[in-house]
């Protein structure tokens, strides 16, 4: 099966500025794909060659096994914006219709839209009456518009009420499992963790790793945090086990080599605790490990 | 073409619902009526007068009014998208800037002929039904003509708005240059060229001052009012150089077309290489 979206060594300068530096990976059909990196690292960049907004300086990028700019393939393309805006003369419906228009949609699939994303009763409330939850609503109803098989999304749970949140990460399954591919941009890590399927970490232009969360774990080598309760006071000795801290309600956490990680489990397990969780190296702890290793981002996020 | 209807269907509904042809059809109907019942009322003469001096007010007053209402109408076209968030996601869309604009300029172009349809047409209904042994051929024709012209000419500078437009990084500084291009072109040009012609005392060749005209798209336009009337373009201040221009009123309509081509093609260009 080709790929959806293929980098291969692609460069962008702008000017003499190079912002991107030989970045490759694909997305498969029906991938979730996060694309991370702190604030300049080239996620916007990398995002506005895939939707052919710019040309690429170097390398090669196919999308749908062809170019960004073909309206063929734009057609299959849908796109949330971060902060999306629409014309607020236009309601809710007129939007969307116009929109529709424009990707050759159906109008029966407005309808649908907007009572997918919970707007029916406001869809003839013009826009500009819109809270901001309502915007992003309406502006994930038109980027599903044509059933596009690329969805991108940037930050597509700003603005979003915890349930809403909710609905859109289990619209993203169904897509997926229908087999739409999905490239989300999110600064909220512990949301997406569970849907994605694979992480591209970009730091200052490049590349720093791309993979899934097995892959980035294993690459990482992150220690494992085993939390147990009920064994206060015992000894617990493996040279595996980076360090013991006490934390509330009788928990302790242990900070385990991953590659011995089953071993001290089994370990603790014959001292009976009464309670074990094991807590695999977090997607934002992933995130800040290799973004702080390309020496990116200090503490407040502020590019060193 | 789809895509091109789609956005010119855009942009004409945008200008019913906020009124802008409603607004400019009532102006011009207005003025209209007024110019050509009240026109000479300076010279205490009140009530139509003739048809030849009623296109000729007409035409001033729309070398003024067209450049102005295009600019407003399509000022903040491209940069007014980019500033309320649109323009990239139009961009995202299966559509070309090309046709983008090409749209933009449909719809506008659309909203400013209907109103000088409706609104200076009225006028001619009214001659037509009011004044008494009034040739109809001749008011046809000529309101014909002045209809055309003057939509070609607000055509023009909506072109010059999409220059401006697709230059322009702020709303604000397109609004500037707007005005900037109505002053030079309906107030400036033509006080130069008489600058030019009484400070040269001659040294310039007479045969060349008729040819600036040409350099103006609203003086290419008074041009084609004031051809076909008998001395016409007489006394008119620098449009009385018009008599020496060896040109017939089929090569003005042409000046006109190829300003229009041209500005078009540039704004095509700007908006092309603008960054978003």
């Amino acid at each position: 099966m080709s790929a959806v979206v293929e980098l291969n060594k692609v460069c962008q300068h702008y000017g003499k500025f190079q912002v991107l530096h030989d970045i490759s990976w694909n997305l498969q059909p029906g991938e979730i794909m996060g694309l991370f990196g702190h604030n300049g690292a080239g996620k916007t960049t990398t995002v506005r060659l895939i939707l052919g907004l710019i040309r690429h300086s170097g390398g090669e990028l196919k999308v749908l096994g062809g170019q960004a700019q073909d309206a063929k393939i734009r057609q299959q393309i849908g796109f949330l914006p971060e902060n999306v805006m629409f014309y607020p003369q236009l309601t809710g419906l007129e939007t969307l219709q116009h929109f529709a228009r424009l990707k050759g949609a159906s109008m029966a699939q407005v309808e649908q839209l907007l009572e997918q994303v919970g707007l029916t009763a406001a869809s003839r409330q013009r826009v500009k009456a819109y809270s901001k939850g309502m915007r992003q609503r309406l502006g994930l109803a038109q980027a599903l518009l044509g059933n596009p098989k690329l969805l991108i999304m940037d930050e597509p749970t700003v603005g979003l009420d915890p349930i809403a949140t909710q609905s859109l990460y289990r619209l993203m399954e169904k897509l997926r499992n229908e087999g739409t591919s999905i490239i989300i941009c999110s600064h909220v890590l512990p949301g997406v963790e569970s849907y994605i399927d694979k992480a591209v970490v970009m730091a200052r232009g490049h590349l720093e790793v791309a993979g899934n969360l097995y892959e980035l774990r294993e690459h990482a080598g992150l220690p494992v945090r085993l939390r147990v309760r009920g064994l206060a006071g015992r000894e617990i000795s493996h040279p595996a086990i980076d360090s013991r801290s006490t934390l509330h309600d009788g928990w302790e956490e242990l900070a385990v080599r991953p590659d011995a990680r089953l071993e001290v489990v089994g370990q603790l397990l014959q001292q009976q605790p009464l309670d074990l969780e094991v807590r695999p190296p977090s997607l934002e702890d992933l995130y800040c490990y290799y973004t702080e290793k390309a020496g990116a981002v200090g503490v407040a996020g502020v590019q060193q | 073409m789809r895509q091109i209807f789609n956005i010119a269907r855009k942009e004409f509904s945008d200008g019913l619902r906020n009124r802008w042809m409603l607004a400019i059809s009532l102006l011009f109907a207005v003025l209209a009526v007024g110019i050509a019942w009240f026109g000479a009322a300076a010279s205490g003469q009140v009530g139509f007068t003739s048809i030849p001096a009623t296109i000729a007010s007409l035409a001033s007053l729309a070398t003024f009014l067209m450049p102005l209402i295009a600019l407003l109408l399509a000022y903040d076209a491209i940069v007014g998208e980019e500033e309320g968030g649109t323009l990239m996601l139009l961009l995202t869309y299966p559509l070309s800037r090309s046709q983008l604009l090409t749209g933009k300029f449909l719809g506008h172009g659309m909203i400013l002929g209907l109103s000088t349809l409706l609104g200076f047409g009225s006028a001619a209904v009214a001659i037509a039904v009011l004044v008494p042994d009034v040739s109809i051929s001749l008011l046809v024709s000529a309101f014909v003509r002045f209809i055309l012209s003057s939509t070609l000419l607000g055509l023009v500078f909506l072109a010059f708005a999409y220059v401006l437009s697709s230059r322009a990084t702020e709303k604000s500084t397109a609004a500037g240059l707007a005005l900037g291009v109505w002053f030079l072109f309906v107030l400036v040009f033509d006080l130069a060229l008489l600058t030019i012609l009484v400070v040269s005392e001659g040294k310039i060749s007479p045969e060349l001052l008729p040819w600036l005209l040409l350099l103006n798209p609203a003086d290419i336009y008074r041009l084609i009012n004031l051809a076909g009337f008998e001395a016409g373009a007489q006394g008119l201040g620098v449009m009385s150089l018009a008599g020496d221009l060896p040109m017939g009123l089929t090569a003005l309509w042409l000046c006109l077309l190829v300003w229009l081509g041209v500005i078009l093609g540039w704004a095509h260009l700007a908006f092309a290489k603008r960054v978003g």
